[in-house]
């Protein structure tokens, strides 16, 4: 994949397209939605414009219950863009929906973020107009 | 026909050297491996009539086609990825096997060192496909950028799984520089590394160093694929392809394969060993050597996995102080150095080593090397080949 390094902004703005228009929406509105094929309610994330079970286009952007559970992490020792500070760490997150998403935490060192660690969906507004889903430690 | 077990052979291979910066073009590198690679055959320019590149390459077709004199092109096609060295020798054996062409060149120049670059490729100026956008919209804003991190991330589960130490990786490394350090051509010549110097090296992301990455280098290489019947007319001793596929599944991405139900192995990998073993008539046991993906160390030990030569979560065991794996050792890998120990020039030096070694002429020759597996793309879309000295 070419290397694109968005450096005008705090962090490399999410390109947004049709396909991932409604998700983007959601989390300036502060609320994490994924796709849900409306024929076979199947979850689905990343985006895609059909189903893969039912390979129907018809689809629904449906709230989550912003918990889950980290799946995996790790922990950038070197910085690729100047909007991160190292060291810091990007975790793999499963929801309960039973989709993924990569994200960071936050209110955690990276030493003490462990596989399994049950997290839920906090807002970071970065800038005017960009929102990021984030994820803190529960329990 | 669904088989080309024996309808194509390897004739003529030809690497540069690998270095820090060539002070070539990208296309100057290739002008120059594919003549030493008709050379190395027997054959000319003239002869040509097909040509399969690597999609990113700097050096276009029609480039390449004007500068070599080439005049009568019937056949030219591309390969992306990292899958793309097996695949695109296979693309060459599915040319010459229904002959849409008779003689065809297989080329890969990369200045990834020096990034010197004056022959910019039209698919590479900075477009990103709607499928790449999608990636970097859930990566990119979380810092998640470099094949580095995009990795790390299957290995820490695949670690979570298995019970594995970082540390373990290392053996890997190590025996991939003590190959490349008997091998003139790479940038690690008598540059051997023991494995506490593993250890020493520098963590990038963690749970991974920098000796788990490949070296960035500038070189290239290219090979020459005819029938088998041509090729007993031609000055070496042919190289068969008798075994080579492709594999993609769901949610395969490049580097990112997060959304699948497992993500602590190479599905697409396991796949290709399936058919390649199958197509070939032969088992794991009979091969001699292998040149796996080692742009990423950690996805070794899941290759050997994968391709059934020990069995899940094993792998690192396999590779345990280096014994089964080094030249003397039951299954020596990546002999020239590979990524690792030799260069990153997107695997094509795996297919060279591997013709290399079947020809008897490797830096680390296995005795007897008549059957060799090639691996390519590991961690994504993936390819691999099983080449032998006899049809």
């Amino acid at each position: 994949m070419s290397m694109v390094y968005d450096t005008e902004h705090p962090v490399p703005i999410p390109p947004i397209i049709w396909d991932n228009m409604g998700y983007w929406e959601g989390i300036n509105r502060h609320e994490l939605v994924f796709q849900r094929c409306k024929e076979c309610g199947t979850w689905r994330h990343p985006p895609r414009p059909v189903c893969p079970k039912c390979r129907s286009f018809e689809k629904e952007w449906t709230p989550s219950t912003g918990k889950g559970a980290v799946y995996s992490w790790v922990t950038y020792q070197e910085s690729p863009h100047p909007g991160f500070k190292a060291p810091y760490s990007v975790v793999l997150l499963e929801m309960e929906e039973g989709v993924r998403l990569v994200s960071n935490m936050v209110d955690i060192k990276p030493e003490e973020i462990s596989i399994g660690m049950p997290v839920e969906v906090v807002f970071e507004d970065i800038a005017e107009g960009l929102t990021l889903p984030k994820f803190r430690k529960v329990g | 026909m669904n088989n080309i077990k024996n309808r194509a052979a390897i004739v003529g291979i030809s690497m540069t050297k690998f270095s820090k910066d060539s002070e070539r073009t990208e296309l100057y590198l290739t002008c120059q491996c594919i003549k030493a690679a008709l050379d190395d055959a027997g054959l000319t320019p003239d002869d040509v009539d097909g040509l399969v590149k690597q999609t990113d390459d700097a050096s276009d077709e029609h480039a390449v086609t004007s500068s070599m004199g080439m005049g009568n092109l019937t056949y030219f096609g591309e390969s992306r990825w990292g899958a793309a060295p097996s695949a695109m020798a296979m693309r060459a054996a599915m040319g010459v096997a229904t002959g849409v062409a008779n003689y065809i060149v297989v080329y890969r120049s990369v200045n990834g060192a020096s990034k010197r670059r004056m022959t910019p490729s039209m698919r590479t100026s900075g477009q990103m496909s709607t499928s790449d956008l999608l990636q970097w919209t859930f990566h990119a804003p979380f810092g998640h950028m470099s094949n580095a991190g995009r990795v790390a991330m299957i290995v820490r589960r695949y670690m979570h799984e298995f019970g594995i130490n970082n540390d373990q990786f290392g053996w890997v490394p190590t025996v991939c520089r003590e190959h490349g350090a008997r091998n003139a051509n790479s940038m690690f010549y008598q540059k051997p590394i023991a494995f506490e110097d593993y250890l020493k090296s520098k963590m990038i992301v963690e749970p991974l160093r920098r000796m788990d990455f490949y070296e960035e280098a500038d070189a290239a290489a290219a090979l020459v694929v005819t029938t088998p019947e041509r090729a007993k007319d031609l000055k070496q001793r042919p190289v068969y392809v008798l075994g080579a596929a492709q594999h993609m599944a769901l949610e395969t991405e490049e580097l990112t394969s997060y959304y699948r139900p497992s993500i602590s192995g190479l599905p697409e990998m396991g796949k290709v060993g399936e058919k390649i073993f199958a197509m070939a008539g032969v088992t794991p046991k009979d091969i001699k050597c292998v040149q796996l993906d080692d742009s990423y160390g950690p996805f070794v030990p899941m290759q050997l996995e994968e391709l059934g030569f020990c069995n899940q979560g094993e792998g690192v065991d396999f590779c345990n102080r280096g014994d089964r794996i080094r030249l003397g050792g039951e299954l020596p890998l990546n002999t020239s150095g590979g990524s690792l120990g030799e260069g990153h020039i997107h695997g094509m030096n795996h297919v060279i080593e591997a013709v290399r070694q079947i020809r008897g002429t490797s830096t680390a020759q296995v005795k007897d090397a008549e059957l060799v597996l090639v691996a390519s793309g590991a961690g994504g879309p993936a390819s691999g080949l099983i080449l032998g000295g006899k049809s």
